[in-house]
C-alpha cells in the first residue's frame, strides 16, 4: 500500500507546483479523475479478499480526502491571487474625468420664483397667473388709477398698437392679476401672482424694460393691517431667515389704503426697501363686485430680479436677460 | 422735495432734535428720506477772487489759464476746465492748502506744463446746491455789488451750517410739497407746536386800488382765483440768504420777483405767478379752457399749441398769457424794467391740470403741486401776503387789496368715522378720542356724533372730521384711517397672521411646468430667459411670418415688436454664446408669445411656449428629449408628422400632435436661417405650445400586472422607403403583435447597401410574452409572420432577407 501513501505526497507536490487554476485542474484530474490511481485502486477493491476490503477502502477514502483538501486549499490560494491580479489590472483613477454628464441649470429667476411660491404655498396660498398684455382697465382703472391720476405717469408704461391709443399695454405690474382673480373667484382669496412686468426703462446695470414681480392678495372677512404686517414678517422670516426683521412705512399706492412700503433689516442694522403693500382700496373691491362692507383684504408686491440681484450681488442686472451660458451655469 | 433744518425750525420753534432722529421720523411719516447732508459749512481758504485775465492754455484745448486777484492785487494763475467766466467776474477760489467739502485737498499743481495755484469752484464744489455746470459766478445776478476780494466766500454769501434732506413725496401728498407741510407732519409726530411765522392780518398794508378785473369763465377748471396789484417794484438781486435757500433746494436765483415767487411756493406749497402789470392788456385776467390750436409762447421760450384739454389765463383781449397751473407766458414776463406787477394765486382742478400736463408733455414745479391738489384755503392769501412781505426786503412795495373769485371747490362736508370700522381695518383698539387727537395733530378738526339711540348699530359713525383745505386727497373714511395709522405709527400696530381656509398648492398646470423644467435640466439643458421683444426683421430672418404686434412707444428698435415665436430670441442667444466660444450649448425657455388675435379680441392670443435648442445637435436628440417629457407627463397620444415647416430644415422637421391637436414643431433649424443669425453649426429645435398641452386633457398611467412567464426576443429588419416613417412601421408591428408584444425597439438604421435609391434599412428588436402561459416556438413564429405581413401590407416596407 506504499503506492497510495506516496500518492498523497506526490499530489501535494504537484498541487503546490500548479501556478494557475487550469494547472490545478490538471492535478485534480491526475489524482482524483477517472483514470487516477485512486479510482483504479477503488475499482480493484473487489478483487481483494473480503476481510481486507474494509481496511483498504477506508485507506483509499482517507487519502482521497487528504488530496481533496490539499487541492481545495491550493485552489483558494490561486483564486485569491487571480482576483487580486485582475483587480490590479482593472484599477481606475476615479479622478480622471474625461467626460461628464452635463446637468442643466434653472434660471435664477425661476429658482427664486419657485422658492417664493413655495413659502406662500406653505402659508395656504395658491399661485395665480395672468396675461402679460393687458387693457387699461386691468392695469389701471380697476386699480383705482383713473386716466388723469398723477401716479399713472410713474409707471412708464409700454403701450402696444392694439385698440385705441394707450388702451392696451404690457402690464406695468402684476396687480392686474388681482383684478382678474377677484373677478373670477368668490372670496375668501389667498393668492400670490408671480410674473413678468414691463416699463419703458433703458436696460442698464440696474434697470431692465422687462422684469419680474410677485404679488400677494388676501381677501377675507376681518382682515386687518395687523394681518398684513404679520404676514410680511412671517414671509421675511421664512425667505430671508429668522434673524431678519421687517417694518412698514407709510407710502401711497392708488389701489391700497392705507399704503406702505416694507423694508427688511440688513446685518448692519440699516433697512432695505423691498416692496409695497397696503389694505385693498374699497374702490378696487367695488370694481370687482366685492362688497367692501363684508370683505376686506391686503395686497403686497415686490421685484424678483432685485431680490436675486441682491442675493447674488450681481453687478449688472442685464446678466439676467443676456443668457450667457457661463452665467447660467453658475447656479 | 428738499427741506432745510433751519427753514423747518421757522415753523417748529422748539425743534432741537438730532438730525438722524428727525430723518427717521420723516421716513416713518411716509416722507421717505432719500438723502441727508450737512450743507453750508465753513470753507476755510475758499475766497472771493476777481478774474483779471483769461488765456488759452498753450498745450491743452480743454483747459484755460485764469489769472485771479485773490486780494493781494497780484495775478495768481489757475488752470481751469470751465469756460463760462468773463474777465471782471467774481468767483469762489479754493486757495492752495484749503480743503473742499468733498474732501478734495488743493495743492499747487502743474497741468501740461502750466502752474495752477488753486481751483476755481462750481456751486456744488463749495457745497451750495447741485449745480456743477461751470464755475459759480458770484456777480452774475448782482453786477453792482461791491465784492471784498480775498474775503471768505462763506462769510460773503452768509452761508450757515445746515442740514438738507431730500424727501420722496408720494402722489397723494399735496401738502408735503412744501416746507410748511413737512413741518406740520413732523411737529405732530414729535408732539411739538406748529405755527406759521408770518403774520396774516394787516401786514402788509393795503394802500392801492387794484384797478384790474378777474374772472373765472369755467368753474370746473378753476376753483379759486386771487390776484392783487403791487407797485413800487425795483427788479434786482434777491437777498443773499434767500438765494442760498433756493440754491440748496435746487433752484437757480434769477431776480428778486421771480426768486420770491419760487421761495413762497417752496415754503407754503402755493404756486403763484407774477405778471408785469403793463404787459397785461385790458387790465384783466380771466381763466377758461383753451381753444383748439390756440398758441402761446411759454416762459421756457417754446411755442405751445394748445387744445381744449388745457386751461389758460387770458388778458382783456381774451389772448392767453399763461397755461393754467403749468407755466406762464413770455409776453408778460418780469423784466429789469418792471415796476408794477400782478400777483396771482389760484386753485386749479387737479384732474384738469394732470390731463393738461400729459397733453402738453410739460411738467413744472407748479404743475407738480396743482395736479396733487394745492391748498384752496386761507393759505392762498397767506402766500400772496408773503410775496409782498419778502419783496419789502429789497424794495418798497405798495399793495392793493386781494381780489377773489370762486369756481367749483372740493366738497367740504364732514366725513363720518366709525371707530369700529377703523379699528377693524387697522387691527388696532384705539378709542374715538385717541383717533380724534391723532387727526387733530395734523390739522383735521373732528366732532363727536351724539348718538340719539344707545342701541343703535355699533358701526354707526362715532365722530365727524372736517378735512383741511390742504388735504384735497383725503375724502373718505378709509383715507382718514390711513392718516390715523400714519400718525399713530405703523410700527405700533400689533402683528397677526390670518389663517385662510385653504391648503396651498400648485395647480396641475403649474406642477406640470415645474416637472418639465426638471426633466430638461436632467437632460442637460440650461434655462434661458430673454426679453420678449424683437427687432424688425428678426422674424423674417428666422423664416417666419412677419406679422407681430408692435410697441407704440419703443425706446429702441431692438425692442419694438412682441415675439410670436421663441425662435429668434433663442437663435440670438446661441449666436451670442458661440461668438464667445462657449461649447455644448443646450438651452430651453418657457415663456409667453403674443399672437395677433384672430377673432376681434382686444388682447392678443397669448400663449406659453416651450423651446429647446441644441447647437451642433441633430433632430433625433431633441425628439428623444420630447419623448422623455411626453412619457413622464403622460401627454395623451403624442405623435410626430413629418412635414415641411417654416424656419426648419425641410427634410428634418415634423409637426408635434398631442391628443389630436397640433401643438408645435420639432426638427433642425433651416441652415439658411442659421446663416442669417451668424450660426455655423446645426441647431436642433423644438417649440411646443406647452400651456395648451398642460391645460389638458392629461393621459392616465394604468397598472398592468407583470407577466410571470418567460419571454422570447426576435429581430426583424425591413427595407423601408425614405418616405415611410419608422413610426408607421413600428405601429404595424405593435398592431400585429397585440398584447403579446411587450417591447419594440428600433436598434439600427442605415442606408441599405442595395442598389435601391431612397430606401433605408430599419432593424427592430421585439420581445413577445404572454400573460397566461409560456409562448411556444410555433406561437412566436406565428406572431413573427403576422408582424411581417402587417408591415408589408400596410406600408411599402419589405422584410430584409
Amino acid at each position: 500500500m506504499s503506492d497510495l501513501e506516496n500518492l498523497a505526497k506526490e499530489a501535494e507536490e504537484a498541487s503546490n507546483a500548479a501556478s494557475t487554476l487550469e494547472g490545478l485542474a490538471q492535478v485534480q484530474a491526475q489524482f482524483l479523475g477517472k483514470k487516477s490511481k485512486l479510482v483504479k485502486a477503488k475499482k480493484a477493491l473487489g478483487t481483494l479478499p473480503a476481510e481486507d476490503r474494509a481496511n483498504a477502502g477506508k485507506e483509499i477514502n482517507e487519502i482521497k480526502g487528504q488530496i481533496e483538501q490539499l487541492i481545495s486549499g491550493r485552489k483558494a490560494v490561486l483564486q485569491e491571487s487571480e482576483w487580486s491580479s485582475k483587480f490590479n489590472e482593472e484599477r481606475l483613477d476615479l479622478t480622471e474625468r474625461l467626460g461628464s454628464i452635463d446637468r442643466g441649470h434653472l434660471h435664477l429667476i425661476t429658482q427664486a420664483r419657485d422658492e417664493l411660491e413655495d413659502v406662500f404655498i406653505g402659508m395656504g396660498y395658491s399661485v395665480a397667473e395672468g396675461p402679460e398684455v393687458e387693457t387699461a382697465w386691468y392695469n389701471f382703472e380697476a386699480l383705482n388709477i383713473p386716466d388723469w391720476h398723477p401716479a399713472r405717469g410713474n409707471f412708464d408704461t409700454i403701450f402696444v398698437d392694439l385698440g385705441e391709443p394707450e388702451e392696451v399695454m404690457l402690464r406695468s405690474h402684476t396687480s392686474p392679476v388681482q383684478i382678474r382673480t377677484m373677478e373670477s373667484q368668490e372670496p375668501p382669496i389667498y393668492i400670490v401672482a408671480p410674473g413678468r412686468t414691463f416699463r419703458t426703462d433703458s436696460a442698464d446695470a440696474t434697470h431692465l424694460p422687462a422684469f419680474n414681480q410677485i404679488e400677494g392678495l388676501v381677501i377675507d372677512k376681518g382682515i386687518t393691517m395687523g394681518d398684513l404686517a404679520g404676514t410680511i414678517d412671517s414671509f421675511v422670516h421664512a425667505f430671508f431667515g429668522e434673524e431678519v426683521k421687517s417694518r412698514l412705512r407709510p407710502s401711497y399706492f392708488p389701489f391700497t389704503e392705507p399704503s406702505a412700503e416694507f423694508d427688511i433689516s440688513r446685518p448692519d442694522g440699516s433697512w432695505l426697501e423691498l416692496g409695497g403693500c397696503g389694505m385693498v382700496h374699497p374702490n378696487v373691491l367695488r370694481n370687482c363686485n366685492i362688497d367692501p362692507e363684508v370683505w376686506q383684504g391686503f395686497a403686497f408686491g415686490f421685484g424678483i430680479d432685485r431680490l436675486v440681484s441682491m442675493r447674488y450681488q450681481l453687478d449688472d442686472i442685464r446678466e439676467l436677460v443676456v443668457n450667457d451660458a457661463r452665467f447660467l451655469r453658475q447656479f | 422735495m428738499k427741506v432745510l433744518l433751519s427753514w423747518l425750525k421757522e415753523f417748529i420753534p422748539d425743534l432741537d432734535h438730532d438730525p438722524e432722529e428727525i430723518g427717521e421720523k420723516l421716513s416713518a411719516l411716509g416722507l421717505a428720506v432719500e438723502s441727508m447732508e450737512v450743507v453750508g459749512n465753513e470753507l476755510p481758504g475758499v475766497v472771493v477772487g476777481k478774474i483779471l485775465d483769461l488765456r488759452p492754455h498753450p498745450n491743452a484745448e480743454r483747459i484755460q489759464l485764469v489769472d485771479v486777484d485773490l486780494g493781494n492785487g497780484e495775478a495768481t494763475q489757475i488752470c481751469c476746465g470751465a469756460f463760462n467766466m468773463q474777465i471782471g467776474d467774481f468767483i469762489p477760489v479754493a486757495t492752495v492748502g484749503s480743503t473742499l467739502p468733498d474732501g478734495m485737498e488743493i495743492a499747487q499743481r502743474k497741468l501740461r506744463g502750466e502752474l495752477s495755484n488753486g481751483m476755481c469752484c462750481s456751486a456744488s464744489e463749495i457745497g451750495l446746491g447741485d449745480d456743477s455746470d461751470g464755475i459759480m459766478i458770484l456777480s452774475e445776478n448782482d453786477p453792482d455789488r461791491e465784492w471784498d476780494i480775498g474775503s471768505s466766500v462763506s462769510d460773503t454769501l452768509g452761508l450757515e451750517s445746515d442740514i438738507l434732506w431730500d424727501l420722496e413725496v408720494n402722489a397723494n401728498r399735496p401738502d408735503a410739497m412744501s416746507i410748511s407741510g413737512v413741518a406740520r407732519d413732523l411737529a405732530a409726530s414729535l408732539g411739538l407746536p406748529f405755527k406759521f411765522p408770518m403774520d396774516l392780518n394787516g401786514n402788509p398794508q393795503v394802500t392801492l386800488e387794484a384797478g384790474i378785473q378777474i374772472e373765472i369763465e369755467d368753474p370746473t377748471l378753476c376753483g379759486r382765483f386771487l390776484a392783487c396789484v403791487v407797485k413800487g417794484i425795483t427788479v434786482g438781486p434777491s437777498p443773499q440768504w434767500l438765494q442760498n435757500r433756493l440754491i440748496h433746494l435746487g433752484m437757480r436765483p434769477i431776480n428778486n420777483v421771480v426768486d420770491i415767487s419760487n421761495y413762497v411756493m417752496l415754503e407754503l406749497g402755493q404756486p403763484n405767478h407774477t405778471y408785469d402789470l403793463h404787459k397785461i392788456k385790458g387790465s384783466r385776467l380771466g381763466t377758461r379752457r383753451a381753444k383748439v390750436g390756440e398758441r402761446l409762447l411759454t416762459l421756457d421760450g417754446l411755442e405751445r399749441t394748445l387744445s381744449e384739454i388745457d386751461g389758460v389765463i387770458v388778458d382783456g383781449d381774451d389772448n392767453p398769457v399763461g397755461i393754467a397751473g403749468i407755466m406762464g407766458g413770455a409776453s408778460s414776463e418780469i423784466s429789469e424794467s418792471t415796476t408794477e406787477i400782478i400777483i396771482e394765486v389760484a386753485w386749479w382742478d387737479p384732474p384738469s391740470i394732470s390731463r393738461s400736463v400729459k397733453n402738453l408733455n410739460l411738467m413744472s414745479e407748479a404743475s407738480m403741486r396743482f395736479r396733487r391738489g394745492a391748498d384752496y384755503g386761507i393759505n392762498m392769501e397767506r402766500a400772496l401776503n408773503r410775496v409782498v412781505e419778502l419783496l419789502s426786503e429789497t424794495c418798497e412795495p405798495e399793495m392793493s387789496k386781494i381780489l377773489e373769485t370762486n369756481g367749483n371747490l372740493p366738497d367740504t362736508s364732514p366725513v363720518g368715522i366709525s371707530n369700529e370700522r377703523v379699528n377693524g381695518l387697522l387691527g388696532t383698539s384705539l378709542t374715538s378720542e385717541e383717533m380724534m387727537d391723532l387727526l387733530q395733530s395734523i390739522g383735521f378738526e373732528s366732532q363727536e356724533v351724539i348718538s340719539k339711540d344707545e342701541d343703535e348699530n355699533s358701526s354707526a359713525n362715532n365722530f365727524q372730521v372736517i378735512v383741511p383745505s390742504w388735504r384735497w386727497d383725503t375724502q373718505t373714511e378709509t383715507d382718514l384711517a390711513e392718516e390715523i395709522a400714519r400718525t399713530f405709527g405703523y410700527e405700533r400696530i400689533e402683528r397677526t397672521i390670518p389663517r385662510g381656509p385653504f391648503t396651498g398648492q400648485l395647480s396641475r398646470f403649474q406642477k406640470g411646468r415645474r416637472t418639465v423644467r426638471q426633466i430638461l435640466i436632467g437632460a442637460g439643458c440650461d434655462e434661458t430667459m430673454p426679453m420678449p421683444f424683437l427687432a424688425p426683421g428678426d422674424l423674417e430672418n428666422a423664416g417666419l411670418s412677419s406679422t407681430a404686434i408692435s410697441i407704440s412707444n419703443p425706446l429702441v428698435q431692438e425692442e419694438s415688436l412682441l415675439r410670436t415665436s421663441l425662435m429668434p430670441g433663442q437663435l440670438k442667444i446661441i449666436s451670442y454664446n458661440q461668438s464667445h466660444r462657449i461649447k455644448k450649448l443646450k438651452f430651453f425657455e418657457i415663456g409667453h408669445v403674443y399672437l395677433p388675435s384672430e377673432d376681434d379680441q382686444l388682447l392678443p392670443d397669448e400663449r406659453e411656449y416651450l423651446s429647446i435648442s441644441i447647437a451642433g445637435g441633430d433632430a433625433t436628440e431633441i425628439v428623444a428629449i420630447l419623448d422623455m417629457i411626453s412619457l413622464t407627463m403622460a401627454f395623451p397620444n403624442m405623435q410626430l408628422k413629418q412635414q415641411e415647416i417654416e424656419g426648419l430644415h425641410p427634410g428634418r422637421s415634423a409637426q408635434v400632435f398631442v391628443a389630436g391637436q397640433e401643438r408645435g414643431a420639432v426638427g433642425e433649424i433651416d441652415p439658411r436661417v442659421l446663416r442669417n443669425y451668424g450660426i455655423d453649426d446645426s441647431v436642433a429645435w423644438l417649440e411646443l405650445d406647452l400651456g395648451s398641452i398642460l391645460a389638458g386633457p392629461f393621459g392616465k398611467k394604468k397598472y398592468t400586472s407583470v407577466s410571470k412567464y418567460p419571454s422570447s426576443d426576435i429581430d426583424l429588419a425591413f427595407e423601408v422607403p425614405d418616405d415611410t416613417s419608422s413610426a408607421s412601421v413600428a405601429g404595424c408591428l405593435r398592431k400585429a403583435g397585440g398584447t403579446y408584444l411587450k417591447e419594440v425597439q428600433l436598434f439600427d438604421s442605415y442606408k441599405a447597401d442595395t442598389a435601391n435609391e431612397g430606401v433605408r434599412s430599419l432593424a427592430y428588436s421585439l420581445r413577445f410574452q404572454s400573460d397566461v402561459g409560456t409562448l411556444t416556438d410555433a406561437e412566436v413564429s406565428e406572431l413573427r409572420a403576422a408582424c411581417i405581413s402587417e408591415v408589408e401590407q400596410k406600408t411599402n416596407a419589405k422584410l430584409r432577407e
